[in-house]
């Protein structure tokens, strides 16, 4: 599959995922049950998500500046500051590190 | 629609409107993050913008150029941006619950049905603030989320090598600002460490992309199995 078939499929999907609240029976979705799964796989992707960005590293694991990146963020979530900040610091984090040559 | 032309004067702006913008302006910020780690992940600008202009919802686009940074094929980006957009199909059924939207409205409605406006809609009380809520954060966001995925694109192809600028290490920190906000209780935080545990296990085992899809399913099995704490007991089986 070509990159821009994956976007495209992707998109799609998303629409008629979004749509699908509006058009199935409310009774279908509104199972306290398909909420759980709905939210816990949220959970585990994102968590998923962050593990693979901070510690992939071609076939295997590495630790690495990103490590830095993970703290740094986790410390400005902490703090609760703005999204924004928090992906900024997450980067200088990591450049820092670089920079200074880890 | 009486929130449009009311958006245009700030004196007649309802709190929810308000509420509205606000959320749309800091959320729209971070599309410079997405459009600039979307390049970096090795997409084109035009890539960057179908994807917030089409796919428009925000964990998504991230966990599709995540997948593709990781070296993953692009079936499994499909696959892992297709799954963490089940969460919208729940906000569409309570946003057809609280503003009924019919005709062209229900269309434009779905596309614009993500985390910030549903929280947004879901704030207000009254069923005409909860409508222009929704709206002024919906579509506040998608026309600041593709400007700012626009500029952060632009500005990404211009940076060069991204690792030196530590755009590897602003995808940690955006998906872990995505995945706090859910934290809030034990139980996710449980599956949060589970989940992120068996990916590192996966990681060196599996294709990329694959570990991805092996944690959606154990997020699955555990929303199935486990009880929610604040549900009554028995409360899903005798249901209607």
């Amino acid at each position: 599959m070509s990159l821009w078939a994956a976007i495209l499929l992707g998109a799609l999907a998303a629409y008629l995922t979004k749509l699908s609240g509006y058009a199935v029976p409310a009774r279908w979705l509104a199972n306290p049950r398909t909420t759980r799964v709905a939210a816990a796989v949220t959970v585990a992707l994102l968590s998923a998500l962050t593990v693979m960005n901070t510690f992939a590293a071609g076939a295997g694991l590495a630790v690495d500046a990103r490590l830095a990146s993970l703290a740094a963020a986790a410390l400005a979530l902490w703090l609760r500051l703005p999204f924004l900040l928090v992906v900024l610091l997450g980067a200088g984090a990591a450049a820092l590190l670089r920079a200074w040559g880890v | 629609m009486p929130a449009f032309p009311a958006v245009l004067r700030p004196a007649t702006w309802t709190p929810a409107v308000r509420m509205g913008l606000s959320i749309a302006a800091a959320t729209g910020l971070y599309g410079v993050s997405f459009g600039a780690l979307a390049v970096a992940a090795g997409l084109s600008v035009g890539q960057s913008m179908a994807l917030s202009l089409l796919m428009f919802t925000g964990g998504s686009q991230f966990a599709f150029i995540g997948v593709v940074a990781g070296g993953g094929v692009p079936s499994a980006a499909l696959g892992a941006a297709t799954l963490l957009g089940v969460r919208n199909a729940v906000y569409g059924m309570q946003i057809n619950h609280m503003l009924r939207p019919r005709g062209w409205r229900r269309w434009l409605a779905a596309q614009v049905t993500i985390d910030e406006s549903t929280a947004t809609a879901a704030a207000q009380e009254e069923s005409a603030e909860q409508r222009r809520g929704f709206w002024a954060a919906g579509l506040g966001i998608f026309v600041l989320w593709n400007l700012f995925t626009l500029l952060g694109a632009v500005l990404g192809d211009a940076l060069g090598d991204p690792r030196r600028w530590g755009l590897d290490g602003a995808a940690v920190a955006a998906f872990l600002g995505l995945l706090w906000p859910r934290l809030a209780a034990r139980e996710p935080v449980a599956l949060a460490v589970l989940s992120g545990a068996v990916t590192a296990l996966a990681l060196p085992m599996l294709p990329p992309g694959l570990p991805i899809l092996v944690a959606a399913a154990l997020g699955a099995a555990w929303g199935w199995a486990v009880r929610a704490p604040t549900a009554p007991a028995g409360a899903e089986e005798g249901a209607p």
